[in-house]
């Protein structure tokens, strides 16, 4: 408790100094994402079981998405993921109005990609193919049509509630940045953010290829 | 927090100490507090009331067993009473009780660190057990559930009865109270250690609340996630689990089970850690083979995720399969033994005190044991063959979570009692209720195991007239142990008021939780402690205090 | 930008934490990779490859989502017990898709004879 070293305003008092705080607070960033992976990882896995059992119908409902709208997002939160690493590395030197830029930048390709996912949604609802909404398949294999299309919803969809959150995490942490709160000594909201918003990506980089481009060659 | 904060010195104690417990007061000094010794007695009330629940629900259970015509409850009903029994008890008392409370409570404390990593998410995860809880209850209210605690489809989607979502809801939201306690207890574990503190100077108890976060963080996202799909099918009609659509039942039974195998050992586990703290300190000795017991615990953690499909061997999955799921499965009793055989030397000459907390932890050793050696039966392919779904299942199921994890928690609830309270209970009054518990439990759930090889079958309100007296010896087994727990009930409660002061150390046990006062300081520690010994050092200290007795 | 970061006068001061800072060239060299390789796994995806298809499809996302890891992530400059913790979420998803597939794999087995033991 009675330490000499300079009180930083950000260091908890249950915390023998800054570096102690930072390292927690990554730590427990990590164990979080472990936990959010098997989150994804359960969706994962029983899209395996049925990619598995019903192979030709996800072949079939993958060809119903738009390669294009998927590659766009895809190259648009690869973008927002630099975008955000370049905030991270300009919060540690400490550049704040850098920091704020980045973060906006970051923030109006968030947006962008769950516009496109909008669109995509609301041609899917044109076209009938919302399970529990209008869905409707009068060719062959039309539960496992529906299966895939449930697979595509709840994966999707529970990937864009994250970016969702992520938006959300961006908005609160902005008025922290324009009041100059973190720096070199502090700047692990920024990073955890930053680990986040990276982990949302890496969902998007292994949901791309396996709901947009399965049997594209057939 | 900014609240004037006297310093406590230790000179000035005397009437006016100040505690964890008195140095503010108000309902909303509780309900938004930051201290994990606070969050721990939310956690002890408000899991205390769930157990009072689903002990409500037992007890409807077995009356409606006394006679084999089902003549109290309907068969829905008495579908929704084992139901809830199973909810309330599985989600809302046993995975939060040992962590939660006890771990809540001494973890910071036995490694010298004045608070958790992260105090906010250790209050929210408190909110989202609240939050889930209150669901869940809802649902009970609203028209209960009728799908067994497991939430199998197609009883929770094709065939459900409106308040299963709800329930789904519930169980989900208190998932995530699960997650915070483990990513908090696992970076306090890593990052709070007080200097000198080093991994195998940790307390057992920690050991086992790190295996036990581990599993928390990695098993329970999967359960989330599973009855997050079952609610959208409920809602929705996905297909994903109807075989209409061809859908697979059997896939949501191994998302399910992928977790809530690894979540028996979640309830388990913390338990062993309070078991090792108190064989150690009242029979006097350090615990026999530290590293393995320690090792174990991580063992368990592993293999606790590679035999889920045990659970599985009659629905329809390949027989291969539960060939390999079979195979894992007996290797988990390894370290499971492991631990049994060390606690056992350990007290073997050891100097042996049998207050009350021990008493609950040999009442452990002997009911887990039991429990873990019919596990074995049931692992085995063929038998379970036979016993599947049968009592013998529910008896078994029950020495392990109430005859161990249940009297690991009791054990544990009276070895800290004093320093979380700061007095002493009756000793002869917490005896009694130890031994009413200990005996209530075997006239309950032994006759089960008999009853499950004759082939009763589990959830059936009806049953032939042969069964009858096995059934009654089991009723009134549960009213011995009803009587027990409000024994224990009783006793603890009445110290609160009447208990004598406890002092910092009336075990004179060893470990920094006892080293400081009863009940802690908000802060726990006046500076930071620096660990220069090993754990468990009662052998030196004794053979100190011998040589001074006899010059 | 604004001017450089102001130096701080933490010197031999413990407890202090030091950011380790990524040079510019590692993200830009990254992103170039990430953008690539996008576009190779749609470009993959219309090459018949026989069986291929999807291991050459999951190989290229683990390549991308290890690049995440490493140099956006920081693991890569991280403690090994870091690594430990990034690594541990995916070990144990491994297991999840293992022991789960296995009895998907098997099921049919009785039916058309297990595929090792010709009967």
């Amino acid at each position: 408790m009675s330490k000499t070293a300079s009180h930083h305003p950000a260091l908890q008092h249950y915390f023998d100094d800054l570096k102690q705080q930072h390292g927690a607070a990554t730590m427990g960033m990590w164990a979080f994402l472990a936990q959010e992976i098997m989150f994804f990882g359960g969706l994962f896995a029983g899209y395996t079981v049925y990619r598995y059992k019903y192979f030709n119908a996800f072949v079939e409902g993958s060809n119903l998405l738009p390669i294009a709208w998927g590659g766009l997002n895809t190259v648009i939160l690869i973008a927002s993921s630099f975008t955000v690493a370049m905030a991270v590395r300009c919060a540690q030197q400490g550049l704040h109005r850098s920091v704020f830029n980045w973060f906006m930048a970051t923030m109006v390709l968030g947006l962008g990609f769950l516009g496109v996912k909008a669109i995509e949604y609301s041609h899917k609802y044109h076209d009938h193919l919302i399970p529990g909404l209008n869905f409707q398949w009068d060719g062959p294999m039309a539960g496992p049509m529906k299966i895939f299309f449930s697979f595509y919803f709840v994966m999707t969809g529970m990937h864009a509630l994250h970016m969702i959150i992520g938006v959300g995490l961006m908005l609160w942490l902005i008025p922290k940045i324009r009041a100059e709160k973190f720096g070199p000594q502090y700047y692990s909201p920024i990073e955890n953010f930053g680990l986040y918003w990276h982990f949302v990506d890496i969902v998007w980089i292994f949901l791309f290829p396996l709901l947009y481009l399965i049997g594209r060659h057939l | 927090m900014t609240t004037t904060e006297t310093p406590a010195s230790p000179a000035s104690a005397g009437h006016g100490e100040v505690n964890y417990l008195n140095h503010e007061y108000g309902i909303k000094s509780w309900l938004l507090t930051l201290d994990h010794k606070r969050i721990g007695i939310l956690y002890l009330i408000t899991t205390t009331m769930f157990f009072a629940l689903g002990g409500l629900f037992a007890g409807l259970i077995r009356l409606e067993l006394m006679t084999p015509e089902g003549d109290l409850f309907q068969a829905d009903t008495y579908n929704k009473l084992f139901t809830m029994h199973g909810v309330a008890m599985i989600f809302f008392f046993l995975i939060p009780s040992v962590p939660a409370v006890l771990g809540n409570f001494v973890l910071p404390l036995m490694i010298g660190a004045k608070d958790v990593a992260f105090p906010r998410l250790n209050l929210l995860s408190w909110y989202c057990y609240i939050t889930g809880g209150t669901l869940a209850s809802f649902a009970i209210v609203a028209g209960g559930v009728d799908t067994g605690w497991t939430f199998y489809t197609p009883y929770s989607s094709t065939y459900s009865t409106g308040f299963v979502s709800v329930a789904l809801m519930g169980v989900f939201i208190n998932g995530f109270s699960s997650i915070l306690t483990g990513v908090n207890f696992l970076t306090t574990v890593h990052k709070m250690r007080a200097p000198g503190m080093t991994w195998f100077r940790l307390p057992l108890f920690i050991w086992a609340h790190y295996a036990t976060s581990l599993m928390m963080i990695l098993g329970t996202p999967v359960v989330a996630i599973t009855l997050l799909l079952v609610a959208l099918e409920n809602m929705f009609g996905l297909g994903i689990f109807n075989p209409e659509l061809g859908g697979d039942p059997i896939l949501m039974q191994h998302l399910f089970w992928f977790y809530s195998h690894p979540a028996v050992y979640i309830m388990i586990v913390p338990g062993f850690g309070v078991i090792s703290e108190v064989i150690a300190c009242f029979s006097r000795k350090a615990i026999f083979g530290y590293s393995f017991v320690a090792f174990s615990s991580l063992a368990i953690a592993l293999l606790g995720f590679l035999v889920w499909g045990h659970h599985m061997f009659t629905t329809g999955q390949s027989i291969y399969a539960g060939m390999v799921f079979s195979f894992i499965t007996f290797f988990i009793a390894v370290p499971t033994a492991v631990k049994i055989f060390n606690w056992t030397a350990t007290m073997y000459r050891g100097s042996i005190d049998l207050k009350s907390p021990l008493m609950y932890a040999l009442g452990f050793i002997g009911l887990f044991l039991i429990g873990g050696l019919t596990g074995t039966f049931l692992s085995t392919l063929a038998m379970d063959i036979h016993l599947h779904d049968t009592y013998f299942v529910v008896s078994h199921f029950h020495y392990v979570m109430v005859g161990g994890m249940v009297m690991a928690y009791l054990s544990g609830l009276h070895f800290w009692w004093p320093k979380m309270m700061g007095r002493m209970y009756n000793e002869a009054w917490a005896m009694t209720g130890a031994v009413l518990i200990f005996l209530g439990f075997n006239l309950t759930f032994f006759p089960q195991f008999v009853l499950g090889y004759l082939g009763m079958p589990r959830r059936y309100h009806v049953y032939p007239e042969e069964f009858q007296i096995l059934h009654v010896a089991s009723t009134g087994g549960a009213t011995v142990l009803g009587l027990g727990y409000m024994v224990l009930f009783v006793c603890l409660v009445w110290s609160l008021f009447k208990g004598a002061k406890a002092g910092p150390n009336p075990w004179t046990a060893k470990g920094l939780e006892w080293e400081i006062e009863s009940p802690p300081t908000p802060h726990n520690f006046h500076e930071t402690p620096i660990v220069t010994s090993e754990p468990y050092a009662y052998e030196e200290e004794d053979v100190l205090l011998a040589d001074k007795g006899s010059h | 930008m604004s001017a450089h970061a102001p130096d701080h006068s933490h010197q031999g001061e413990h407890g202090q934490h030091e950011p380790h800072i990524v040079p510019m060239r590692v993200y830009f060299s990254v992103i170039s990779c990430l953008f690539i390789f996008t576009a190779i796994t749609v470009a993959v995806g219309f090459l018949e490859l026989g069986p291929l298809n999807t291991p050459v499809a999951l190989a290229i996302a683990i390549f991308k989502a290890s690049l995440v890891v490493l140099f956006f992530m920081h693991v890569r400059y991280n403690t090994p017990l870091m690594w430990v913790f990034a690594g541990s979420g995916f070990f144990w998803l491994l297991i999840l898709f293992a022991l789960t597939m296995q009895d998907y794999v098997s099921r049919g087995w009785d039916d058309q004879g297990i595929p090792f033991l010709i009967q």
